[in-house]
């Protein structure tokens, strides 16, 4: 299952920094974001983009997680030769994130396999 | 309980102004906050400036003011904004002379000076934030520094009877906390309520981000009647808790999702959004649908302010020169990557001098580079390459070299488009705040 199933998103800058909310439309399933969209799982997302830390912040009164990508805006909004120099779609491409939902046998599925 | 309602009439420059007239006309509102002011627009303005004293100030200015000055006034509305950029003195002489030819009579006008610290910062030893080095190192290539200041002399302002406050670099919130301040009397040691004000300021600077703008996605997220977004309006009661709404009819819509998204836009630790009057606390805030486009927003709070202010330094950075070309139909894909390496091999060849260059295939990889999945190619195909250079000599160079693949690229290409430009860029700094003295000057019309 893509993460755009279960949660929506919004990407913000501030220099060379992104961050990138990710929101459960329904409190259920922020247990779901808290297990598989970890700060490992972004990074790895985001290789070849982000080249410093990225960071988790938790909210759990509005079932939703908050990342903070360093380095990751091609050496700043201002002066990035990027086509989208605020990075603005970032957070299309981590909905597109796949996790995996596991199933009453314990195994792991992707929904689409 | 007394509540106010502020208005938030623009989230950028070039913002729509239909909405900020819907707004005045029918928001019952008492404020109405323009937030106008990107990271680099200060910067441009003051390379402006120093071409003509006169000029400096928001390219809108003049037509937001005559859209709105005469029926803000006729209804006591307060009109606060950033648009002063780098000359709020002139943004606020321009104002008075709409007011002038509008026949507006008994009109106040601030406008709030002291954010310009380029002196401060040139004598200083200050390090910079994002980038290696010190504000001194970067020399004569150093155009602007300007500190976001806090809401403290808007207040002033208002308490000396303004009827419209012109500001320069502030911190976006602080228009917005300006008015909650003045009108509940809130101490600027109370760190609560000043936390609460913040995010009633963080929630309403980015104008329609907030009422279902930058939130549409068809199938998922269905947001109606865009064309005729509503702009937002805070109802702030004295415990600071805030409902955002919009005029009813507008487009758009108020949801718990919107809100939600506008939260967290922009904010790094959500338990320390640091602003220059309070170190806010977003991260126990509650978002709940109380009426159709009406969410109540509670659980603000704040802590004791840095004392430093955030500077932001503009200077001249580089030059970038772009180019981009189309390709379509079959092997559309193959003929863009062939492009693109052309291009590479003649900047090699050429000896052209770059420091960074980026070759991207829009419709495959522009935007998401390694990270964008790999699939069939796609129906058309645009071919960019941009590169940094020391002068804008070679900035032409790069484009001009995408430019010639009309006739000595692949086949078909079309729709070729170059551009050569001046980066100004910016970098931060912190200052003391004791370091930024802000002044107000008053304008009757």
């Amino acid at each position: 299952m893509r993460l755009r199933e279960i949660a929506h998103s919004r990407t913000g800058d501030k220099g060379n920094t992104s961050n990138i909310s990710v929101i459960a439309y329904d409190p259920k399933h922020y247990g779901l974001l808290l297990q598989h969209v970890t700060s490992d799982a972004v990074r790895k997302h985001f290789a070849g983009i982000v080249e410093g830390k990225v960071t988790r912040f938790e909210l759990p009164k509005i079932s939703a997680l908050n990342f903070v990508l360093e380095q990751a805006l091609g050496g700043g909004v201002t002066r990035s030769l990027a086509l989208d120099a605020h990075g603005k779609s970032l957070s299309s491409a981590l909905l597109d994130l796949e996790i995996l939902i596991p199933l009453s046998d314990g195994s792991a599925q992707h929904s689409e396999q | 309980m007394k509540t106010i309602r502020i208005g938030s009439g623009a989230g950028y420059s070039g913002d729509r102004i239909e909405p900020a007239i819907e707004l005045v006309e029918k928001g019952d509102i008492q404020y109405l906050g323009f937030e106008c002011l990107a990271e680099r627009t200060i910067a441009l303005a003051q390379h402006q400036k120093m071409m003509d004293p006169s000029a400096g100030y928001d390219p809108f200015l003049e037509q937001r003011m005559h859209a709105v000055l005469a029926i803000c006034k006729a209804r006591g509305i307060k009109i606060i904004t950033n648009m002063g950029a780098a000359n709020p003195v002139a943004a606020a002489e321009k104002t008075a002379d709409v007011a002038k030819q509008l026949g507006i009579k008994g009109l106040r006008i601030a406008a709030v000076t002291g954010d310009d610290v380029l002196d401060v910062c040139r004598r200083g030893d200050f390090p910079f934030l994002e980038i290696d080095g010190r504000v001194q190192d970067l020399g004569a290539r150093v155009i602007s520094a300007n500190a976001y200041l806090g809401a403290g002399p808007i207040v002033q302002a208002l308490a000396g009877g303004a009827d419209v406050v012109i500001t320069g670099r502030v911190g976006d919130p602080a228009l917005f906390m300006a008015p909650l301040i003045h009108e509940f009397g809130w101490a600027m040691d109370d760190w609560e309520r000043l936390g609460k004000a913040a995010l009633v300021g963080h929630l309403l600077e980015c104008a329609g981000q907030i009422t279902g703008g930058y939130f549409a996605d068809p199938g998922y997220k269905n947001i109606k009647n865009l064309a005729r977004l509503g702009f937002p309006i805070g109802e702030v009661s004295e415990d600071g808790n805030v409902v955002i709404t919009k005029v009813a009819g507008s487009g758009g819509a108020v949801t718990e999702a919107t809100c939600k998204e506008q939260l967290l836009y922009e904010v790094h630790d959500p338990a320390e959004y640091i602003q220059p009057d309070v170190v806010a606390d977003f991260s126990q805030v509650t978002v709940t649908q109380a009426g159709p486009d009406r969410v109540r927003m509670q659980g603000g709070g704040g802590k004791p302010k840095t004392g430093k202010l955030k500077v932001s330094i503009g200077y001249l950075d580089s030059y970038i020169g772009e180019g981009q070309i189309s390709y379509a139909g079959p092997g559309a894909l193959e003929r863009a990557s062939l492009a693109l390496e052309i291009v590479r091999e003649r900047l090699e060849i050429t000896g052209a001098k770059t420091s960074e260059v980026r070759f991207d295939l829009i419709g495959v990889n522009s935007l998401h580079g390694a990270a964008s999945p790999i699939g069939g190619g796609p129906y058309e195909v645009r071919a960019r390459v941009a590169g940094r250079t020391e002068s804008l000599d070679e900035a032409v160079r790069i484009s001009n070299e995408v430019e010639s693949l009309y006739t000595n690229g692949p086949a078909g290409g079309g729709g070729a488009f170059k551009s050569a430009r001046e980066v100004i860029a910016v970098a931060s700094v912190l200052l003391p705040q004791e370091l930024a003295n802000s002044a107000i000057q008053f304008l009757e019309v």
